[in-house]
C-alpha cells in the first residue's frame, strides 16, 4: 500500500528505550537465543524477522518477562529498560509488563464484554479512581486503536463476538489502556484477512507517536510497511541490525540476503 | 483521531521500574495469600487422607491378631467315642455339648496351675474363653479320630473380652457393669499370661475364617465373604468386560452418528452418575422379584454390579480405541481387510492394555461398593458356610466384603468394630493391589503414537 | 446345575456346528479353499452362531419366564438344531460367509450398546410398578408433601417424604461447604501454580481419596469423626460453656456425615474443575499476563469467569452425587427423620430410608416397604435432572472452546 510514505519517513527519534546486551536464552538444554545485542529505539516501530524457529518471538518474550511463566526457560545477559535491569530482582515482572505492553498472535479477547476488556488493565494496576476516569481511558484506548467508531453503541457486548481484525484491534486498545511504553507484538497479523491486516499496519503506523513499538513478523513486505529499524535473526542469532530500507535494499550479511530474496527460510 | 490524549498517560510519573510501589506490593501480598490459600486447600486434602489410613490401620491392625489360651484337653474315648470302632458317622452325634465338660476340665486344670481356682466359679471360667471353643475341639477330633483317647494341647480363642483387655479395649475400670466380665478374671488372665499359658498370636481365622453370630466376636473372620466378592467379581469380568469391549467398539468404529447412538451416549454418560443405591433397586426389581433368582445370591450381585461398571469399562475402552491411530486401521482396510476385519485383528490387540487397564479400575470400583448389595439381601446374613463346589458358588446365599465390613460396624459388641477396620485394611489391600496391577499394565504397555 | 448342562450341550452343538460347516465349505471347494468366497473359518463359525445365539436366547428367556426344566432344555436344545439346520445347507462354493458373519456381530455389537438403554429401561420399570403400587396403597399429596416419617410395620405408618428430602439436601450441603472450596482451591493450585513434579505426586495422591469405598467413609464418619465432634460439640466438650447441655448428643449427626462426605467429594471436584481449568486456552492467560496481570488476578478475573460454566457443572455433578450417597448417611447420619436446623443433630436421608425399609422384616407388599421405591423414584429423578443438566452445561463448555 503506501511502502514509498512510510519508509520515506525520518527516523527522528533516538534516545534508546531498551538496551539488550549478551542475551543468552536456554530452553531446558537448547540453547534457543545466543549473544543478541540490541538497541530498540523510542517512537519507531522495530521488527524481528527471520524464518521460524530463529528465536524472534522467544527474545520478544524476553523483553517483558514473559518468558517467566515457562517452567524451563531460562534468561542470562543484560536487558535494560530506560536503564534498568529488568532482569534485575528488585524488578516486579508484573510492574514491567505494566509498562511492556503485549499482543499476541491469535486474537484474544476475555470472554468479557468489550468494555471489560480494555478495562482489565487500568483496574488490575489501579490507574484510576473513579468510574468516569475508567470511561475515559477506555474511550482513548479505544479510539487509538481505531475501533470506536465500530463499538461504540455496544460496549457492553461480549468482545468475542467482534470479527478477527475486531478482536486484534481489540487486544491492542487493551493492552495500550495500561498506557505503556513500549508495545510488542507477536506476528499480531498472521491469523487475520488481508483488510484486517492493513488496518492494523496501519494502526501500528500511528502507535508509533506515542509508544516504541517492536513486533515480529514473518512476512518480510510487512516489516518493510511498517518499520524504521529491522533485526533479522538466524538460528538464534541476531545476524543483521538496520534501517529497515538499508536491510532490504542493502543488506550487508550474505544470511540476509539469502532470507530476503526466498533462498532460506 | 490520533489526536486523542492518553488521560492517564500524564498522571502516571515515570517510576523506576527498581522500586516496588505501593499498589504493587498489595497486589504482591495478596498474591501470596491466594497461594497459601491453594496449599492450604491441598494440605487439608492429604491431612484428611492420612488422618483416614492412620486411623484404619491403627484402629485395624489389632485384628490380626487374636489372644489364645493353650488348653490340654483330655480326648475321654468313653464320651466321644462310646461304640469304640471310630466311625465317622458315629462321631458326628457327639455335640459340642458333650465336648464343653471336656474343654472345661482342661481349662480347670490351666486355672489350678496358675493358682486360682477356688475364687472363680464354673461359668466364671468359661467367661474367659470362646464360645466357639467346643466346636473347635470337636471339628479337630472330627478331621483326626485317632486323637480320641490323647490329651491335646489346643490353642483355643480367649473371648473377646479377654482380647479386648490385651489390646487395651477393655479397661479395669470400666467393667463394673460389665456382666461379661469381672476385676477377678482379669486378675486371672495377668497370671496365664505371665504362665505363657495366654499369649497373642496371629489370626488366621480372621482372614480365612467364616462370621460369627453376635456374641462371639473372637470368631468372627473374613474369609466366606471374600470368597462372596470374588464370585462376584467373576460374574462382572465374565460378563462386563465382553459386553463392554463390544459396545465400545460399536459405539466407537462402527456407529453413526443418529438419534439411536446419541440415545446410547447419553444413557451411558448418565447411568455412570444414577446413584449405587438404585442399581440395587433394580437387582431387587428385576432379578429377584421378576427373574425369581435367588436372594443373596453373588450371581445376583455380580449382575447389579456388571451393570454399574459398564459405563466406567466403555467410557475407558473407547478412550483405549480412540488412542489407536487411524493409519492403523487404513493400513489394514488398504490391504482389503473388512472393516470387522481390521478392528479384531489390528486395532482391539492394540487397544487392549488400555482395555484392561480400565476393566482393572472398573473391577476395583465394584469390589468396594456397598450400597446396591445391602437391597439383594448380602447383609443381615452371617456368613458361615462356605459353598459346596465351584458352581454353587454363585447361587448359595453369601456375603461379600464390604457388606460384611458394614454388618460388622452395625453390630453392638465394640469387638466387631475391630474386626470392621480389619476388614477395611483387607479390602484396601485388595484394591491397592488391583490398581498397581492397573497402573504396572499402563506402564508396561503404554505406547506413544 | 441343569442350566450348567444345558449351556454346555448347547456349546457342544457349537462346536459341532463349526467342525460340520467348515468340512462343507472345504468339500464345496473341491479342496482348494482358494476358490471360496470366504475361508473356511468363516462358514464354521457361520452355523456355530445359528446355533449357539437362538439357544442362548431361549434359554434366557424361558429362565425368566419361569418355565418348567423340561420344556427349558427341549426348547434350547430345539433351538440350536434348528439353528445349524437352518445355516447349514446354505454353505457354498460362493456364499458370503464372511459377511454373513460380520452381519452377525455386528448385530452382537449393537445389543451390547443397547444394554446401557435396557439398563435404563429396567432402572424406569423396576422403579414406576412398585411405586405405582405404593401410591394404590398411600395418597400421593401425603407422600410428598407430609411433613412427618413415622413407620410401623404393623400399618398406619406416616411416610411423608419432605424430613427425609430435607436431611439429605442439608447434608449435602455442608459436604458441598467442604468440598467445594477446598476441591475448588487444590485444583487452581495444581493447574495453575503447581510444578509438574509436584503435580505428579500431589494429584494421584488426592485421587486416593475417590478410590476409597464408600463403606470405610461410612465406618470413618461412625467411629471416628462422630465422637470427636461430640467431644467437642457434646455436654462434655469446651461448647458445652456457651448452650447448657451442648449441641450435640450422639456421633450421628448431619455434621459427622456431610463432614466426611465433603471429605468423599474433595478429589470429585478437584479434578472435575482441574480439567475443566486446564481447558480454558492459554492464549487467555497469555493475554492477562502480558497486560501485567498477576497470576491470581489473571485466576481470578479471567480464568475462573472463563471457567464458570464448567465449574457449575462439576460442583452439580458432585451435589448429585452427594444426594445419591448411601453408605455414609446409613452409618453416620442417624436413623430419626426430623426437620430441623441444628446440624449436630441426628437426621436421616432418602437413601438411608431405602435401605432400612427394604432390609427390615416388613412384607414385601406393604405400603411400609413399597414406600422405597417411591423413595428410589424421586431420588432417581432428582439426580437424572441433575445429572443432564450438569453434563449439558459441561459438554457446551467444552464445544466453546475446542
Amino acid at each position: 500500500m503506501n511502502d514509498m510514505t512510510l519508509t520515506e519517513r525520518a527516523v527522528n527519534a533516538t534516545d534508546c528505550k531498551i538496551t539488550a546486551r549478551n542475551v543468552q536464552v536456554y530452553y531446558g538444554e537448547t540453547h534457543a537465543i545466543k549473544d543478541v545485542d540490541v538497541d530498540i529505539l523510542d517512537k519507531t516501530v522495530t521488527a524481528f524477522i527471520g524464518p521460524s524457529g530463529c528465536g524472534k518471538s522467544t527474545f520478544l518474550r524476553c523483553l517483558n518477562r514473559m518468558n517467566d511463566t515457562i517452567d524451563i526457560c531460562r534468561v542470562k545477559g543484560e536487558i535494560l529498560l530506560d536503564g534498568e535491569d529488568i532482569y534485575d530482582k528488585r524488578v516486579d515482572p508484573v510492574q514491567l509488563r505494566a509498562k511492556v505492553g503485549m499482543v499476541f498472535q491469535k486474537p484474544n479477547p476475555f470472554p468479557k464484554s468489550i468494555y471489560d476488556n480494555v478495562a482489565y488493565g487500568p483496574k488490575i494496576h489501579g490507574l484510576t479512581r473513579n468510574r468516569a476516569e475508567l470511561d475515559e481511558i477506555v474511550e482513548a484506548s479505544l479510539r487509538k486503536a481505531a475501533l470506536w467508531g465500530e463499538v461504540k453503541d455496544r460496549l457492553q457486548a461480549p468482545g468475542t463476538g467482534l470479527s478477527g481484525g475486531q478482536q486484534q484491534r481489540l487486544c491492542i486498545a487493551r493492552a495500550i489502556a495500561t498506557s505503556p511504553e513500549v508495545l510488542l507484538m507477536d506476528e499480531p497479523c498472521s491469523a487475520l484477512d488481508p483488510i484486517a491486516t492493513a488496518q492494523v499496519e496501519e494502526l501500528i503506523d500511528e502507535l508509533r507517536t506515542n509508544f516504541s513499538v517492536v513486533i515480529v513478523t514473518h512476512s518480510m513486505q510487512q516489516a518493510a510497511r511498517v518499520s524504521q529499524k529491522t533485526a533479522f535473526f538466524h538460528l538464534g542469532n541476531l545476524v543483521e541490525y538496520d534501517e529497515t530500507d538499508q536491510i532490504f535494499t542493502n543488506p550487508t550479511d550474505p544470511r540476509t540476503e539469502s532470507y530476503i530474496t526466498g533462498r532460506i527460510g | 483521531m490520533s489526536d486523542a490524549t492518553h488521560p492517564a498517560a500524564h498522571k502516571s510519573p515515570a517510576r523506576s521500574l527498581h522500586q516496588l510501589d505501593a499498589r504493587t506490593k498489595r497486589r504482591n501480598a495478596s498474591e501470596r495469600r491466594f497461594k497459601v490459600m491453594g496449599i492450604v486447600a491441598i494440605g487439608i486434602g492429604l491431612a484428611f487422607l492420612v488422618l483416614l489410613l492412620s486411623t484404619i490401620v491403627i484402629n485395624g491392625s489389632t485384628a490380626f491378631q487374636q489372644t489364645f489360651i493353650k488348653v490340654p484337653v483330655y480326648l475321654d474315648p468313653a464320651k466321644l467315642d462310646k461304640s469304640g470302632n471310630r466311625d465317622p458317622d458315629d462321631l458326628k452325634k457327639a455335640t459340642t455339648f458333650t465336648y464343653a465338660p471336656l474343654v472345661q476340665n482342661g481349662l480347670l486344670e490351666v486355672v489350678q496351675k496358675a493358682g486360682f481356682g477356688s475364687e472363680l466359679s464354673k461359668s466364671d471360667m468359661k467367661n474367659l474363653i470362646s464360645a466357639s471353643a467346643a466346636s473347635q475341639v470337636r471339628d479337630r477330633v472330627l478331621a483326626d479320630p485317632s486323637l480320641i483317647g490323647k490329651t491335646v494341647d489346643f490353642e483355643i480363642f480367649a473371648s473377646s473380652r479377654v482380647d479386648g483387655y490385651l489390646k487395651g479395649r477393655v479397661h479395669r475400670d470400666e467393667i463394673a457393669l460389665d456382666k461379661n466380665i469381672s476385676v477377678a478374671q482379669l486378675d486371672l488372665v495377668d497370671s496365664l499370661r505371665k504362665d505363657g499359658a495366654l499369649h497373642k498370636g496371629f489370626n488366621w481365622t480372621f482372614i480365612f475364617g467364616a462370621d460369627a453370630s453376635d456374641s462371639r466376636a473372637e470368631q468372627a473372620g473374613i474369609g466366606i465373604a471374600m470368597l462372596g466378592s470374588f464370585y462376584m467379581m467373576l460374574v462382572v469380568l465374565v460378563l462386563a468386560l465382553p459386553i463392554g469391549v463390544a459396545a465400545s467398539i460399536y459405539l466407537e468404529e462402527f456407529a453413526k452418528k443418529n438419534r439411536f447412538t446419541d440415545l446410547i451416549e447419553v444413557n451411558i454418560s448418565n447411568l455412570a452418575a444414577v446413584p449405587s443405591i438404585v442399581f440395587g433397586i433394580l437387582g431387587l426389581a428385576a432379578f429377584i422379584q421378576f427373574a425369581h433368582l435367588p436372594q443373596s445370591a453373588p450371581l445376583v450381585g455380580g449382575l447389579v454390579l456388571t451393570l454399574m461398571t459398564l459405563p466406567t469399562i466403555i467410557i475407558s475402552t473407547r478412550a483405549a480405541l480412540k488412542a489407536v491411530p487411524p493409519s492403523i486401521r487404513d493400513a489394514a482396510l488398504g490391504v482389503g481387510a473388512s472393516k470387522m476385519q481390521s478392528v479384531f485383528h489390528h486395532v482391539l490387540p492394540l487397544a487392549m492394555p488400555g482395555i484392561l487397564t480400565g476393566t482393572i479400575i472398573g473391577l476395583a470400583q465394584a469390589l468396594g461398593e456397598t450400597a446396591p448389595l445391602l437391597l439383594i439381601g448380602m447383609v443381615g446374613y452371617v456368613a458361615t458356610n462356605t459353598p459346596e463346589g465351584f458352581w454353587d458358588g454363585f447361587v448359595s446365599p453369601n456375603s461379600a466384603m464390604p457388606a460384611q465390613i458394614y454388618e460388622w460396624a452395625k453390630r453392638a459388641d465394640p469387638a466387631f468394630y475391630e474386626r470392621a477396620w480389619g476388614g477395611i485394611i483387607i479390602l484396601l489391600i485388595f484394591l491397592l493391589g488391583m490398581n498397581l496391577i492397573a497402573i504396572i499394565l499402563r506402564r508396561k504397555f503404554e505406547r506413544r503414537w | 446345575m441343569p442350566v450348567f448342562w444345558l449351556a454346555g450341550i448347547v456349546v457342544a452343538l457349537s462346536i459341532a456346528g463349526f467342525a460340520m460347516g467348515r468340512a462343507r465349505a472345504f468339500q464345496s471347494s473341491g479342496g482348494d479353499a482358494r476358490v471360496l468366497h470366504s475361508l473356511p473359518f468363516y462358514a464354521g463359525a457361520l452355523v456355530a452362531m445359528s446355533a449357539c445365539l437362538p439357544a442362548l436366547i431361549v434359554l434366557v428367556l424361558l429362565m425368566v419366564l419361569g418355565s418348567s426344566p423340561l420344556i427349558i432344555s427341549i426348547a434350547t436344545i430345539g433351538a440350536a438344531l434348528i439353528g445349524i439346520a437352518l445355516s447349514f445347507p446354505r454353505i457354498s462354493r460362493d456364499f458370503r460367509a464372511r459377511n454373513a458373519v460380520e452381519a452377525g456381530v455386528r448385530g452382537l455389537l449393537i445389543a451390547a450398546a443397547s444394554i446401557a438403554i435396557l439398563t435404563t429401561i429396567g432402572i424406569v420399570l423396576s422403579l414406576i410398578f412398585n411405586t405405582v403400587e405404593f401410591f394404590k396403597l398411600y395418597p400421593f399429596t401425603e407422600f410428598f408433601f407430609g411433613t412427618e416419617w413415622a413407620p410401623s410395620f404393623g400399618g398406619g405408618s406416616t411416610l411423608g417424604i419432605l424430613p427425609l428430602i430435607w436431611g439429605t439436601l442439608y447434608i449435602s450441603l455442608i459436604a458441598l461447604l467442604v468440598a467445594v472450596p477446598v476441591g475448588l482451591f487444590a485444583a487452581v493450585y495444581l493447574s495453575e501454580y503447581a510444578s509438574r513434579p509436584v503435580r505428579s505426586v500431589i494429584k494421584p495422591l488426592l485421587e486416593v481419596l475417590a478410590g476409597i469405598p464408600t463403606i470405610v467413609y461410612g465406618l470413618f464418619a461412625l467411629l471416628t469423626v462422630g465422637p470427636f465432634l461430640v467431644s467437642i460439640f457434646g455436654p462434655n466438650g469446651p461448647t458445652a460453656a456457651i448452650s447448657e447441655n451442648g449441641w450435640m448428643h450422639a456421633g450421628t449427626a448431619v455434621m459427622t456425615a456431610g463432614l466426611v462426605m465433603g471429605i468423599m467429594l474433595i478429589p470429585f471436584v478437584s479434578s472435575l474443575s482441574d480439567d475443566i481449568i486446564n481447558a480454558v486456552p492459554q492464549s487467555l492467560r497469555d493475554g492477562s499476563y502480558g497486560i501485567g496481570a498477576t497470576k491470581s488476578e489473571t485466576i481470578k478475573q479471567v480464568i475462573l469467569p472463563a471457567a464458570l460454566p464448567g465449574i457449575v457443572g462439576a460442583v452439580l455433578l458432585a451435589a448429585s452425587r452427594a444426594i445419591g450417597e448411601t453408605m455414609i448417611v446409613v452409618l453416620g447420619a442417624g436413623a430419626a427423620a426430623r426437620l430441623s436446623l441444628n446440624p449436630f443433630e441426628a437426621m436421616t436421608t432418602v437413601t438411608a430410608k431405602i435401605v432400612s425399609q427394604l432390609t427390615g422384616d416388613a412384607d414385601f407388599s406393604s405400603p411400609e416397604a413399597l414406600v422405597a421405591f417411591a423413595l428410589a423414584m424421586t431420588l432417581f429423578v432428582i439426580t437424572l435432572c441433575l445429572n443432564v443438566f450438569a453434563l449439558w452445561i459441561v459438554r457446551k463448555y467444552r464445544e466453546q472452546y475446542e
